[in-house]
């Protein structure tokens, strides 16, 4: 929308990826299920859909940060995972930019998946419940909750 | 000029109907959470009480809401086919779209004041199936498959009392709707049946260095090098060996966009154009739906002056399969 702030496409410069792999991995995870158990408590997320991602590994690789967060969904709350030794059972990478746009609804994940600029490894069927389940979210209009939300 | 055609939209989830009625939808069509619909995807589409919500949101902005039904009953089953139907009719929807002969049947003597619409994967492309359809069961708008020129749909709106919707934009089915089987025969499941292709169940993508690889149940669809831009993996938009020749051997990933035929597609009279997409974000909606309404009132403000604005074409070019857009059957040399 044009009223809206725009998300541009960008890409951080290489050495941020390789100072941001050398940091510690926890925080992302912790910042990223906190706001998961967030909408949760919200009710905002269908519960068919959560019952599909019981006991499931995520991983989500942000590549020009070099950050990346896992974490799983069990026991009805989202839990960050520190250490894991076996393939994620869905895992995302793009670029900050891509993330950013993704949550805003300013692009739809097909496109940047069409442009290449997302990509999505491991059980495809998982990744569509995830992909509708963040897309059938109906944010209340509550500014603060999403900061880069458009009107 | 004939009167604009309704501008119908897609919705696959609250927000996405409420992204398509906020950006000048006409009318938005959605689907029931089960096989009766033919985007029949985990987590998409609406249960009764979402749908209900979503229903008097449009209402309430003037938007017509159209709910399809436009998979097959399947044997054993037909009652829950029927069950949808009723469940449409008692929500209040503006027009229940059916593709099944036995279903129109059954909705026209059950809610004989329950206005219907034809489907797509009716796979009517003739004036005579549709006027059948209208003789016996009431239809009152038939979805013409996107297999004809814009000559041969000009021919069935002449010859038929029943209005004509068309695509207008999106994902390209390049089979004759409702006809297609080719995902059953990698996987015994097509859109009829269940009501998707290419369940997502078994599709693999494979990162391989340098490229990715998609596979539908275990048979190699396509292999995209990375800077190539990448479609959805269904067997008809798959590259495959023919003759010792690699390449789409049936279509190429691609969206249809009549952007530029506009001008010639109201003036035959088409009194509906759908965009493609159930499956699609409420972003990809809100894209689509704002650039054909600013087409839609550019021609209405002077016919005469319309061209296709180069920020329309980047818009949906940059939401389309493949990155690149066709117009498909309508300007086809051959029939
Ligand atoms: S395989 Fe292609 S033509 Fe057949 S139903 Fe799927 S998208 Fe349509």
């Amino acid at each position: 929308m044009s009223q809206g702030f725009t998300i541009p496409r960008f890409q951080l410069p290489g050495f941020i990826a390789h100072i941001g792999a050398r940091l510690p991995q926890w925080p992302h995870a912790l910042v990223l299920v906190t706001g998961l158990n967030a909408a949760l408590k919200m009710k905002l997320l269908p519960e068919d859909s959560l019952s599909a991602l019981d006991g499931k590994l995520f991983r989500i690789r942000v590549n020009d940060t070099g950050g990346e967060a896992s974490f799983t969904y069990y026991g009805g709350l989202f839990r960050p995972v520190f250490r894991s030794d076996r393939t994620p059972d869905l895992a995302f990478a793009a670029n900050l930019s891509a993330y950013l746009q993704l949550l805003a609804r300013q692009e739809d994940p097909d496109t940047l998946f069409f442009n290449r600029e997302l990509s999505i490894e491991g059980d495809t069927e998982l990744g569509l419940v995830v992909k509708n389940m963040l897309d059938a979210i109906d944010w209340p209009k509550v500014p603060a909750l999403l900061p880069f939300q458009r009107p | 000029m004939n009167a604009l055609p309704d501008l119908v939209c897609p919705a696959g989830s609250l927000p996405a109907l409420k992204a398509a009625v906020d950006n000048g939808a006409d009318a938005v069509y959605l689907g029931f959470k089960n096989d009766t619909n033919a985007r029949n995807f985990a987590g998409l589409n609406f249960d009764p009480k979402t749908m209900a919500e979503g229903i008097r949101y449009a209402h309430g902005k003037g938007c017509e809401v159209l709910l399809a039904i436009n998979t097959f009953p399947q044997a054993g089953r037909v009652a829950d086919w029927q069950r949808a139907v009723d469940g449409a009719a008692d929500l209040g929807v503006d027009a229940i779209i059916l593709a099944d002969i036995g279903l129109l049947d059954y909705a026209s003597r059950r809610h004989p004041n329950q206005r219907l619409h034809l489907s797509v994967q009716g796979s009517a492309t003739s004036y005579e199936a549709i006027n059948f359809a209208h003789r016996e069961f009431g239809v009152r708008r038939a979805v013409l498959p996107r297999v004809l020129t814009l000559a041969q749909v000009e021919h069935v709106i002449k010859n038929t009392p029943v209005e004509i919707e068309v695509f207008g934009f999106g994902s390209l089915c390049v089979m004759n709707e409702g006809r297609c089987w080719l995902s059953s025969y990698a996987c015994g499941e097509s859109p009829n049946t269940v009501g998707a292709c290419s369940p997502a169940k078994y599709v693999k993508w494979d990162k391989q260095p340098g490229a990715m690889e998609t596979r539908l149940n275990g048979i190699l669809i396509d292999r995209f090098g990375d800077a190539e831009p990448a479609g959805y993996p269904t067997l008809c938009k798959g590259r495959f060996e023919v003759q010792g020749e690699m390449y789409y051997a049936l279509e190429e990933p691609t969206s249809l966009n009549v952007l530029a035929i506009l001008p010639e597609i109201v003036k035959i009279g088409v009194r509906a154009i759908k965009v493609e997409g159930r499956q699609r974000s409420p972003a990809y909606v809100t894209q689509v739906t704002r650039t054909l309404r600013a087409a839609l009132s550019a021609l209405a403000n002077d016919k005469e002056r319309y061209h296709v604005k180069p920020n329309w074409q980047a818009e949906l070019a940059k939401v389309s399969e493949g990155n690149q857009a066709t117009l498909g059957a309508y300007n086809r040399p051959w029939r």
